[in-house]
């Protein structure tokens, strides 16, 4: 197991976020974690990425015990994730938005700034190489050099992808990478997601639209109220009763 | 190439203009204001770094300014220490306090960040203003001594003081470019424009951020403690808010983010507010509206603006669009877009 939760809590106050989820994810594979609205996934996402505290449980990366490491050094492990906003900066290239991705990677710092040493040459162009290998991956070579703000919701998606590969995770964690982005589009970012874990990198997913889940997915998680209700495979989970309640409410049998 | 080559010759051009210029002018009067405008560009690029490239407003640095006035002010007349070894110092001691300021300022954010500094800056000038035994309080600190000779070089004269600081803006502006355009430099603007981005992708933003604090705060007690020399006179009106908000007009109207911004916002400053002298407070009626519309129009300042229309035009004539570096700093427009929005929603 590459990443495992172990009866991970997290309170706000009075709410319960995440209640005592257990959850492993499966190397080279794609993990994906659905649950109605509110149902704690992205605060799942949060506490593995390190942006939450969990009130009680532990997080295990590769034998490590992570679960109070800040979330820059859980980068630095191989954790990357992307946000359902982008967070890109708009009014920059794609280029210089995506440069900085392997900065974590690199050890110049203000002296090497100052003196231009040949350490921060040799990373600069370390970095510009990289960035352009992940966009080239992702496939926007052709807007590189266009401001963030004039490219699509897809191409920003790309980009949020092209960043989070900079880092150069072992898993990388997508919340809702299809949020506002048409059905065609939707397809093209499935396939760059299983282009990554042909590339040897796990995948933990949130997601909504469940064509692309059942389409992709090796393994589902269920939340809803913050707890597990189900795991398994896709086929496992579109039969799963309590999910279908989950869903649709009431005693509705689909 | 092109507007690389235009922009070094546009810098050799300035540069010439500042060597040549207290010979073009002879005037003493312009002389002192020169080399008043360098010391606060210096100030401002501290402020910039700061405010400009990673995107938190401190407010206290007039009260570091003072501190680094104050203190080469105490060093050489109290402690009586050759005056480059207490210029040194004092520069070390600012940053210190500085460190010490920004390990608990750090720790809040956006205008929390504003007022927490605000309040500290407004503690420096307190201390400097009642501390009567140490800074002369109210009356001032008096008979701080010029620059001490380099070898040969001595700095009694205006013109030789003048090239002093001028020599320290270079510096300055020169440190700050190669910060700017390399990975550091990336860093603090991937910190400016989110930073959870930029957690998320590994950077340490403390401690950057922290970095980032101290070395705007030693560019600016540099600034600080050259015109203790200069001015050779102190009082602790220079650590006061209108100082700090003195700092912020010269860089929102020159450019905040921007490398030019600082030089051009100060000098256009000083320069009219002597030109409307004769105005006496009233220039502040012009001032206040030409600034709120300037904020309004370009809150990226003159040199925004004009990257900006630069910009526009390079896209309008379909050439390919040259790759910047670190792209100059916009966060004052998204920011204010934000606010647009805010204020429609609400």
């Amino acid at each position: 197991m590459l990443l495992e939760v172990h009866q991970l809590t997290k309170r706000f106050g009075g709410l319960v976020a995440v209640n005592d989820v257990s959850f492993s994810v499966e190397e080279g594979k794609v993990n994906a974690i659905i649950g109605p609205n509110g149902a704690g996934k992205s605060t799942f996402f949060n506490l593995i990425s390190g942006f939450y505290k969990p009130t009680s449980g532990q997080i295990i990366f590769k034998g490590q015990d992570i679960t109070r490491l800040p979330a820059n050094q859980r980068a630095k492990l191989g954790i990357a994730r992307t946000f359902q906003t982008t967070h890109l900066f708009e009014q920059s290239t794609v280029f210089d938005n995506v440069v900085i991705g392997h900065r974590l990677r690199t050890s110049s710092n203000l002296f090497d700034a100052v003196f231009r040493t040949k350490r921060l040459k040799r990373e600069e162009a370390e970095c510009k190489e990289k960035a352009m290998e992940v966009l080239e991956f992702v496939g926007l070579t052709d807007v590189a050099d266009k401001m963030v703000a004039n490219i699509s919701q897809e191409q920003k998606k790309r980009a949020a992808f092209a960043l989070a590969l900079a880092t150069e995770p072992e898993i990388v964690l997508l919340d809702e990478p299809a949020a506002g982005v048409n059905p065609d589009e939707t397809e093209g970012l499935e396939q760059l997601i299983v282009k990554m874990v042909d590339h040897g990198i796990t995948v933990c997913l949130i997601e909504h639209k469940m064509s692309m889940i059942m389409k992709i997915a090796h393994k589902i998680m269920v939340l809803n109220y913050g707890e597990k209700i189900a795991e398994g495979t896709p086929e496992e989970i579109q039969n799963n009763e309590t999910v279908i309640k989950a869903y649709l409410g009431g005693s509705a049998i689909a | 190439m092109a507007t690389v080559l235009k922009q070094r010759k546009l810098l050799i051009l300035v540069i010439a203009f500042a060597l040549v210029f207290p010979f073009l002018i002879p005037n003493n009067y312009y002389l002192h204001m020169m080399t008043i405008s360098f010391i606060w560009m210096i100030a401002v690029y501290g402020l910039n770094l700061f405010a400009g490239y990673t995107g938190y407003l401190s407010l206290a640095h007039a009260g570091f300014f003072a501190i680094g006035a104050y203190t080469l002010a105490i060093l050489t007349v109290k402690a009586g220490l050759h005056f480059w070894l207490a210029f040194f110092l004092s520069c070390l001691i600012s940053c210190l306090i500085g460190l010490l300021v920004g390990l608990v300022a750090l720790r809040t954010k956006e205008h929390f960040f504003a007022i927490y500094t605000l309040c500290v800056g407004y503690i420096i000038y307190l201390l400097i203003d009642k501390w009567d035994s140490l800074t002369g309080g109210v009356r001032g600190f008096i008979g701080i001594p010029a620059p001490a000779n380099i070898g040969p070089l001595s700095f009694q004269t205006p013109v030789s003081q003048y090239y002093l600081v001028l020599f320290f803006l270079l510096l300055v502006v020169f440190v700050m470019y190669r910060i700017i355009y390399s990975l550091t430099g990336r860093t603090y603007i991937a910190i400016r424009n989110s930073e959870d981005l930029a957690l998320t992708i590994g950077i340490s933003t403390m401690k950057n951020k922290l970095t980032s604090f101290v070395l705007s705060v030693f560019f600016t007690s540099l600034a600080g403690a050259l015109y203790a020399s200069f001015i050779r006179f102190l009082g602790p009106d220079i650590g006061y808010i209108s100082v700090m908000f003195d700092f912020l007009t010269y860089l929102i109207v020159g450019g905040i983010g921007t490398m030019a911004g600082p030089v051009v916002g100060t000098l256009l400053i000083t320069f009219l507010s002597q030109q409307l002298q004769f105005l006496q407070d009233y220039r502040m009626l012009i001032f206040g509206p030409v600034l709120a519309l300037l904020v309004i129009f370009y809150p990226q300042g003159i040199v925004g603006g004009v990257i900006r229309w630069k910009a526009k035009r390079v896209e309008k004539s379909g050439n390919p669009q040259v790759r910047t570096m670190p792209a100059t700093n916009r966060f004052v427009i998204s920011r204010h877009s934000e606010n647009k929005k805010q204020v429609k929603e609400g």
